[in-house]
């Protein structure tokens, strides 16, 4: 599943000329906007790294789901006997993946832009490691929910956003520990995001299959 | 009947609030190739799509090769091949990763390759190479039938088989039919060529308002 998400992705070239470039083009926008005072713009360089994330994140799922709509692949999914549950971890996985090489890019783009240096790489590794987790199993969940509806375009957004919140939460207050921005113990944010992701992917692996004929 | 593959008694469907199936009988013995005809609307694609167990059943009895779709209709899909109206295809992949990726998730030990499956459909060659977004409606079809051909399956579900099909693609079609049946493989098909499709049949079952309002030998011309 995971494979044949990711085969479709690097064949459309979607992620790679689409939503890549709006990525760095949303934080050279926040560049823009707090530009004149860069130390603003260093502080918040945490925040904002999460919320185009975030936004990419939208995209992602938004096209992972898309491609099961079109001409009847929604059904042949349902037809395949495939695990439920296995449905869910190839997409997650996928999205997650889709998101680690945006991470990358646009935490480059934070270092370039931003002029922001590491203070606790590892730190950071883990963050967007578990944020990542979290990010896809939800937003795979309520992709799920909102791909059978007319409107999921603008309704995904809504029901996601406020479910991810703590995971922007934690992982902006983890990344500013390791960018050096914040004054508090990371790790325990860390833990927070560890959380988050367990509880998402356990409830993925519950939920996807109720939803997936549901929204069918 | 020998070895029932399919066993409707009053079965009910709902498309939303409107009862696409209005207590459908129909028994179909294992082998056989029953033609499904009737005007639009008269319920030949939901009784498919229920006996493939995607949609549900919510009055009456409905078993298919022994699964319950009551109970749980989940069951039953590993063992169907259904060719509805669309094609399923993945329009970034090409034609041979979209088969490969059926015969993978579908895990079934069939004894035809993507290779076979291609050749079979005229699909070989070049066009295995092509991203299922650039082929017609017609070679899009015979993707979708040989997406069939990887399942293994033991009762095949073909709505409108013949449609967009050219004159090669539906000889193909047809032998394929005629040598799954022979093989023992049951056979119900919705469409609205009948003289192509009856030639195919064993039974004609005629559909109107949900419901079966004829069931006769092939050779008769049943009620429309």
């Amino acid at each position: 599943m995971a494979g044949k998400d990711l085969r479709i992705e690097l064949r459309s070239r979607v992620a790679t000329n689409q939503v890549g470039p709006f990525a760095l083009l949303v934080l050279i926008l926040f560049a823009f906007a707090l530009d004149p005072d860069r130390g603003v713009l260093g502080q918040a360089a945490a925040g904002l790294f999460w919320v185009a994330v975030l936004f990419c994140a939208l995209l992602a799922i938004q096209r992972s789901f898309a491609v099961e709509s079109t001409d009847g692949a929604r059904d042949n999914l349902r037809l395949s006997g495939l695990d439920p549950a296995g449905i869910f971890l190839g997409k997650a996985a996928a999205v997650a993946a889709e998101l680690a090489a945006l991470e990358v890019i646009l935490g480059t783009g934070v270092v370039v832009l931003y002029n922001r240096s590491l203070h606790g790489p590892v730190l950071l590794v883990v963050t967007c490691v578990l944020a990542t987790i979290g990010l896809a199993a939800a937003g795979t969940l309520y992709g799920a929910l909102a791909a059978g509806l007319r409107v999921r375009e603008t309704l995904l957004p809504l029901l996601l956003l406020p479910v991810v919140a703590p995971v922007l939460l934690a992982a902006t207050r983890a990344s500013e520990a390791a960018l050096g921005t914040g004054s508090g113990d990371g790790w325990a944010w860390v833990r927070l995001l560890g959380v988050f992701a367990v509880i998402y992917v356990a409830f993925g692996v519950v939920a996807f299959g109720p939803l997936l004929e549901e929204s069918s | 009947m020998d070895s029932v593959v399919v066993h409707l008694h009053a079965a009910v469907s709902l498309l939303g609030r409107f009862p696409a199936l209005a207590g459908v009988d129909l028994d179909v013995a294992a082998g056989e190739v029953v033609l499904m005809q009737g005007p639009n609307g008269a319920g030949k694609t939901t009784l498919l799509r229920m006996c493939a167990g995607l949609v549900p059943v919510v009055d009456g009895e409905a078993s298919v090769l022994g699964h319950d779709l009551r109970r749980d209709r989940r069951s039953v899909r590993r063992h169907v091949a259904l060719l509805g109206h669309a094609t399923g295809l993945y329009d970034d992949l090409t034609v041979a990763d979209n088969l490969r990726f059926v015969a993978r998730a579908t895990r079934t030990a069939s004894p035809v390759s993507v290779d076979d499956a291609l050749s079979r459909l005229g699909l070989a060659g070049r066009l295995a190479s092509v991203q299922a977004f650039r082929l017609s409606a017609g070679q899009r079809r015979r993707v979708a039938v040989a997406a069939l051909l990887l399942r293994s399956a033991d009762l095949w579900l073909l709505d409108e088989p013949h449609a967009g099909l050219d004159a090669d693609g539906r000889e193909r079609l047809d032998q394929l039919v005629a040598d799954a049946a022979g093989a023992g493989t049951t056979v119900l098909v919705a469409s609205h060529e009948l003289d192509r499709a009856r030639a195919l049949a064993s039974r004609v079952v005629t559909m109107a308002g949900g419901q079966v309002r004829a069931n006769t030998p092939a050779g008769v011309v049943g009620v429309a």
